[in-house]
Order: structure tokens, then C-alpha cells, then sequence
């Protein structure tokens, strides 16, 4: 079957089989920050925008992705690299795997909260899964990242 | 993963009805379950089409389409400010907001899994499942019958002044539950569900005067139920954690009423 849709700004056509995923779809158009960690939709590692919200691409069919926008890391450079320097900041990566689902999820909530306390930005979280960091790092990075706004009007 | 030939977005639920009838087909929600099962089937019947992503709310009930998303059931204000916090607490732990974002109330409830946190909730209000050919029928009895191909089309919550509260006892903050308890009540009732005992929810109802305390009347509730054993938790384990919750949750109803 044939969809159309459009993929960090720019409007695809694309062959898809029906049961085909969203994840398998990104790939093969050379997404490749978009990782599959688990497969079982718990590690968030292949979190994309579809229509702003965050989805897990590995358990979302391609065929419902027709008229929509998807956007993954690569559509996002500036604000990845924005974030990416806050985690940086905090040694809060070690294998990096992780960070591309992280950074898409951030952003989701970025959008989505009007608050950001610890709690809520925790469970806002807890479907992004890290083997190495132990959390704490990436937390502070978060934090800092959320709050960087009031930052600057400080200074 | 689930493998499929051919996915049909059905335009009417008439439509998707006609193509459930066949034993090679399979109604496809959020996805999030069938994704984790190792079937072939012929056709995946999309319901995403319908228009059932909604929660409307009228004086009476909260209307809610079988495709709204757990996440939306979270943050839904009307639902938040009619029963405070039970639908935060109940689908907090679920895996993640991603996840949430995908799986729907319509996958939850017709699923009917034991450990489902959404049934367990939904149980212990005054429910109804609305199928496209069964009709309105109370979501006690939906969770007796077989599993048929009729289709959830909506569930309906009334607003009959039950006030209710929930709670979970997981192994890991995202996992399954280990226990999931649920109590509503009314001046004299207590409605009490509790799923993932390891089976699916039950209910029981029980008059406030039927025991002289909180504590009696939370062994009561518990005695009711069956419990097993599976590698979350023993029997007994579920048991004492669901005497233990109720009797919480009992509480603090109790306190809300001041
Ligand atoms: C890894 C994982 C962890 C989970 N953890 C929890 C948890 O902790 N607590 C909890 O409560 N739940 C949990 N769930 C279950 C989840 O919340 C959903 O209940 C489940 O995914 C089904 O919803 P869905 O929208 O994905 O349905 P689908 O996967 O699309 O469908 C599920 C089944 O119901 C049928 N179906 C769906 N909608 C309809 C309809 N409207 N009419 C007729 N048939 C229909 C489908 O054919 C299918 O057989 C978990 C699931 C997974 C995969
Ligand atoms: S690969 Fe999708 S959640 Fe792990
Ligand atoms: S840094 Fe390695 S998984 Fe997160």
C-alpha cells in the first residue's frame, strides 16, 4: 500500500506492507537515530512525534502514519543539540543509545507540561530506559535544560 | 509481532463489524498488545476512523470512545475533577507516557486481562460497556461473558455520587501489578474490585454495617476473592497486600468525607 506523509518537514509517498511498522519505515529512509531496543514497547529507545505526540514507532503500523507528520531526532537537530549539551554538562550519557528516545520524549513534554516538578517530569520519563547512566545525571540534565529560560533572565 | 496481509481502516463500525465475523481477522486498537503477540491473521481491522477518540461528558456519565487513549483518560479534567485522582493512579505506572499515548480504554477493557489496571478501576464505578451488537450491558457482567467478535464501541461511566479511589502494588515502578485495588462508595456501600490476583477483576460490594470496623471490613472484602500464585507474588502475599489497601483505601475515604 502507498502513504503519504510528511517526515521531518519534507512530504514522502512510500511503499509500505501492511503490517510493516513505523520503525522499519524510518530506517529504511535512513533515520537512524531511531533505535529498537526492546521490541516489547518498553525501553521508549524508538520514541518519534507523530502529530507532536510521543509514540513508540516499533509498535506503530506505517500504514497509520498517512497524513501525518512524524518527526524524529533528525528533525530536531537544533533543540537535540541544545539538550545534548545539557546532558553532556552532567555526564549523563555513557553509550548514548538511549539519548536519541530521551531527547524526543523532552521535547514531547516540553510541549505538553506547564509545570515541570520532579515527580511529574520522573513519571513523564519512566517509559525512557538507560542501562547506563543510573538516571541521576540525566535527571539534573533535564531539570537544568527545563529551566534554562529562568536561568537567563537571571544573568 | 503480529503478521497481517491486509489492514483495512474501516469507515463504519458496520463495516468493521462484517469483517471481525471472519476468525482470520482481528480488530486492531492501540496495537500495543497484539503488537506483543506471535499471531498471523489475515486482516487487521483498524478502528482509529470512527471517531471513538473522544471522552464527552454530559449531567449524567462520561462518555468514553473505545479508541481514547489511556493518556487521555489521565489527564481528562472532567474525569479528574469528578473522581479526584483515581484515573492519575490508575494509569500512572503503565509502562510509560509513550506507551500511554498508544494504548487505548477500548483495548483495556475488552481485553479483559488480569492484570489490567483499567478494568480493576472501572469495575468498582457504576460502568457499562456499549457493544455494536450487545447493546448497553454493566461491565460486571461483559467481564462474565465469552470472548465474542462484537466490538466495544463506547464505555460509559455514570455519575451516580460513588467516590473512589485506587491502588497498586508493583515489583518495579512500570512493571505489572502485583496487586490492583479499587473502592468506591456511597453513604452505606463499599464497591470493592481487585484485579491481578493473578485473574482478571472481581467485584464485591458490601454494606458499611455489616462489620464494626475499617480493618473488619477490608478482611471481609479480601475473603472474597481468589488468589494465585504466579512469579510476581504468592497467593497469600496478594491476599494480606489487598486486606492492607483496602483497608487504606477505606481510609482514606473515610477522611475525605471528614
Ligand atoms: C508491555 C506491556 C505492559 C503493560 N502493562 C500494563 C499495566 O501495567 N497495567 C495495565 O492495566 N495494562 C497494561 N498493559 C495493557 C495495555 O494497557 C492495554 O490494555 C493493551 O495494550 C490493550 O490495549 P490496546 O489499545 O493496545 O489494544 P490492542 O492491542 O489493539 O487490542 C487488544 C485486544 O482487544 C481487541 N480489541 C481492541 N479494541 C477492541 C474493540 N473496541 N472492540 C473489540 N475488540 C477490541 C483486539 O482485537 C485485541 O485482541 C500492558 C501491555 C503491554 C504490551
Ligand atoms: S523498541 Fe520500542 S519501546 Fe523498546
Ligand atoms: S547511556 Fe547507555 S543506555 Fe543510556
Amino acid at each position: 500500500m502507498q502513504i503519504e506523509f510528511t517526515l521531518n518537514g519534507r512530504l514522502i509517498y512510500e511503499e509500505t506492507s501492511d503490517d510493516e511498522t513505523l520503525f522499519h519505515l524510518l530506517r529504511r529512509k535512513g533515520c537512524y537515530s531511531v533505535k529498537c531496543g526492546c521490541e516489547t514497547e518498553n525501553c521508549g529507545l524508538c520514541t518519534v512525534l507523530v502529530n507532536g505526540v510521543s509514540r513508540l514507532s516499533c509498535s506503530y503500523l506505517a500504514a497509520r502514519a498517512d497524513d501525518c507528520d512524524v518527526v524524529t531526532l533528525e528533525g530536531v537537530q537544533k533543540e537535540a543539540e541544545e539538550f545534548g549539551s545539557f546532558l553532556a554538562a552532567e555526564g549523563a550519557e555513557q553509550c548514548g543509545f538511549c539519548s536519541p528516545g530521551l531527547i524526543m520524549n523532552v521535547l514531547a513534554m516540553e510541549k505538553e507540561l506547564d509545570s515541570y516538578e520532579k515527580e511529574k517530569v520522573k513519571e513523564y520519563l519512566a517509559g525512557n530506559l538507560c542501562r547506563c547512566s543510573g538516571y541521576m545525571g540525566q535527571l539534573r540534565a533535564v531539570e537544568k535544560y527545563l529551566s534554562r529560560g529562568e536561568n537567563r533572565n537571571e544573568c | 509481532m503480529i503478521k497481517f496481509k491486509n489492514y483495512v481502516k474501516a469507515e463504519s463500525l458496520e463495516e468493521a463489524y462484517n469483517l471481525n465475523q471472519k476468525k482470520s481477522s482481528v480488530i486492531g486498537a492501540g496495537m500495543m498488545w497484539l503488537k506483543v503477540q506471535s499471531r498471523i491473521k489475515m486482516t487487521l481491522v483498524d478502528l482509529s476512523g470512527l471517531g471513538l477518540d473522544g471522552i464527552e461528558e454530559t449531567d449524567e456519565e462520561f462518555v468514553i470512545g473505545a479508541m481514547c487513549t489511556l493518556r487521555q483518560l489521565e489527564i481528562h479534567e472532567g474525569l479528574n475533577e469528578y473522581f479526584p485522582g483515581l484515573f492519575k493512579e490508575c494509569t500512572r505506572s503503565i509502562v510509560g507516557v509513550q506507551f500511554r499515548n498508544g494504548a487505548t480504554a477500548g483495548g483495556s477493557i475488552f481485553g479483559r486481562f488480569g492484570f489490567s489496571d483499567i478494568l480493576t478501576c472501572m469495575l468498582a464505578l457504576d460502568t457499562y460497556v456499549e457493544l455494536y451488537k450487545g447493546g448497553i450491558i454493566p461491565l460486571e457482567e461483559f467481564c462474565r461473558q465469552k470472548f465474542n467478535r462484537d466490538i466495544l464501541v463506547r464505555i460509559r461511566i455514570k455519575k451516580d455520587g460513588r467516590r473512589a479511589l485506587y491502588a497498586s502494588s508493583r515489583m518495579t515502578k512500570t512493571d505489572f501489578p502485583l496487586i490492583a485495588c479499587c473502592v468506591s462508595a456511597t453513604d452505606e456501600t463499599y464497591y470493592v474490585s481487585v484485579g491481578a490476583r493473578p485473574g482478571k477483576a472481581e467485584l464485591t460490594v458490601i454494606k458499611r454495617k455489616e462489620a464494626s470496623g475499617l480493618k473488619e471490613l477490608a478482611e471481609l472484602a479480601a475473603d472474597h476473592f481468589h488468589y494465585g500464585t504466579n512469579q510476581r507474588g504468592s497467593g497469600e502475599y496478594r491476599k494480606h497486600l489487598t486486606e492492607v489497601y483496602v483497608k487504606r483505601l477505606f481510609m482514606a475515604l473515610e477522611r475525605e468525607e471528614g
